[in-house]
């Protein structure tokens, strides 16, 4: 039974330097999103990670619930001092987050994981170095 | 019209055929079928040839209905008569007077064929009118149907025409915008600019509305649409050329387009290029460093 096997209802959650990196593969099931939500905030504390990278490239169909709940584990990650980074997003995707009125706030947005983790790592040097004057 | 007056009708037109044809043909000349030069004498020769055909075939089998199986040919000849002319820039009175000038000739051959019989000539009078008026609104309706596929085909090449998206550098897109911003071309504008977001891996991409007629909150809206969702996936978007009109209009209408905007896209080319971490450098100071 698919449904039953532990590792296929979860995303899993890399740590890459003082990144995490979460990589949906997958069509998001809303049981899938509510766990990924639990178990990234859980692992952005536990790991003091700096940052997060979603990487939503192979996702090509939200409904508003998704769409709330990608907007939702941004925010969280963000309130716990986490530069989050959505990359690799579909323009079918961002037409229908724009129609349903999300926009993200406050969350930054790249092309491709490349380029996300480059945004993540430019902006915790300019924390460090704001700390470091401070 | 019944039965025999069919007969009657399609025996008139068989044996009476080059005559009824040359003063079909005598009538259209006068009425200036040719007078645009777009149809030769032979081709209209050929079509009413051909339209004579049907027309006996269509009548022998007994029904003036054109809609039915017996009258498939003659509609398809006159589906190409009133495209070629639609196409060819006929009014619709000149495309229906195709069909509608037969109405003279055929009408005076039947009162001298069957002069001595009144009311088979009355039956037969009324048939062919009806017959006729049928086959000319048809031809009218095909016209009016060609039109609009010409009018729609058209719109559709505008709109194709009216919304490139150029790359002007490296990781810089523009997207120069002309005409009025409507829902079902901002939708277009939006996907070709995300699609080409993707395809040019686009860091910034300029918008630039010089070519923007008017802008009210409707189509400030859809430009918003457009700049978050370019933003969503990880593309800024630099506003260029809000004309002084516009300017005011933007901050009476208190919109907030929430987005850099710049005079000219010179500027915001300049602009893209500092945020992207290139620049331009003039041939010959480049060279002498070289």
């Amino acid at each position: 039974m698919l449904e039953a096997h532990p590792s296929v209802d979860r995303i899993p959650i890399l740590r890459v330097g003082k990144a995490l990196v979460v990589s949906i593969q997958v069509d998001l099931s809303d049981q899938m999103a509510m766990a990924l939500q639990d178990d990234l905030t859980r692992k952005i504390v536990s790991t003091g990670a700096r940052g997060v990278l979603i990487d939503i490239s192979a996702l090509d169909l939200v409904d508003s619930f998704i769409g709330r709940m990608l907007s939702n584990i941004a925010a969280i990650a963000r309130v716990l001092d986490a530069v989050t980074v959505v990359v690799g997003m579909r323009p079918q995707v961002a037409i229908t987050l724009v129609e349903l009125g999300l926009k993200l706030t406050g969350i930054r947005t790249a092309l491709d994981a490349d380029r996300g983790l480059e945004i993540i790592n430019r902006a915790l040097s300019e924390q460090d170095s704001d700390g470091a004057d401070g | 019209m019944a039965q025999g007056d069919f007969d009657v009708l399609a025996g008139l037109i068989e044996r009476n055929e080059p005559t009824l044809r040359d003063e079909w043909m005598a009538a259209l000349r006068s009425a200036g079928a040719l007078r645009t030069g777009q149809f030769s004498d032979t081709e209209l020769a050929q079509q009413t040839r051909s339209f004579m055909r049907e027309l006996r075939a269509g009548v022998s089998s007994g029904t003036i209905d054109i809609e039915d199986e017996a009258w498939i040919t003659m509609r398809q000849l006159l589906g190409d008569i009133s495209r070629s002319r639609a196409l060819q820039g006929y009014s619709p009175t000149e495309t229906a007077m195709f069909v509608f000038s037969l109405k003279e000739p055929m009408f005076a051959l039947i009162r001298s064929e069957l002069a001595r019989d009144a009311e088979s000539m009355g039956n037969v009078v009324w048939g062919a009118t009806q017959l006729i008026d049928r086959l000319g609104l048809y031809t009218t309706e095909l016209y009016q149907k060609e039109r609009d596929d010409v009018i729609a085909r058209q719109g559709r090449e505008l709109l194709e025409l009216s919304t490139p998206v150029v790359q002007l550098w490296a990781k810089i897109l523009a997207l120069p915008l002309i005409g009025t911003l409507d829902s079902e071309r901002t939708q277009i504008v939006m996907e070709r600019l995300l699609e080409s977001i993707v395809e040019a891996g686009a860091e910034i991409a300029i918008i630039d509305i010089s070519g923007v007629p008017t802008v009210d909150t409707l189509v400030a809206q859809h430009l918003i649409k457009t700049i978050s969702a370019a933003r969503l996936m990880g593309a800024d978007c630099i506003i260029s050329g809000i004309r002084p009109q516009i300017a005011q209009t933007i901050v009476h209408l208190g919109l907030d387009l929430d987005v850099v905007s710049k005079a000219t896209m010179a500027d915001a080319f300049a602009l893209a290029l500092r945020r992207t971490g290139q620049t331009v450098n003039m041939i010959g100071s480049a060279g002498r460093h070289a």
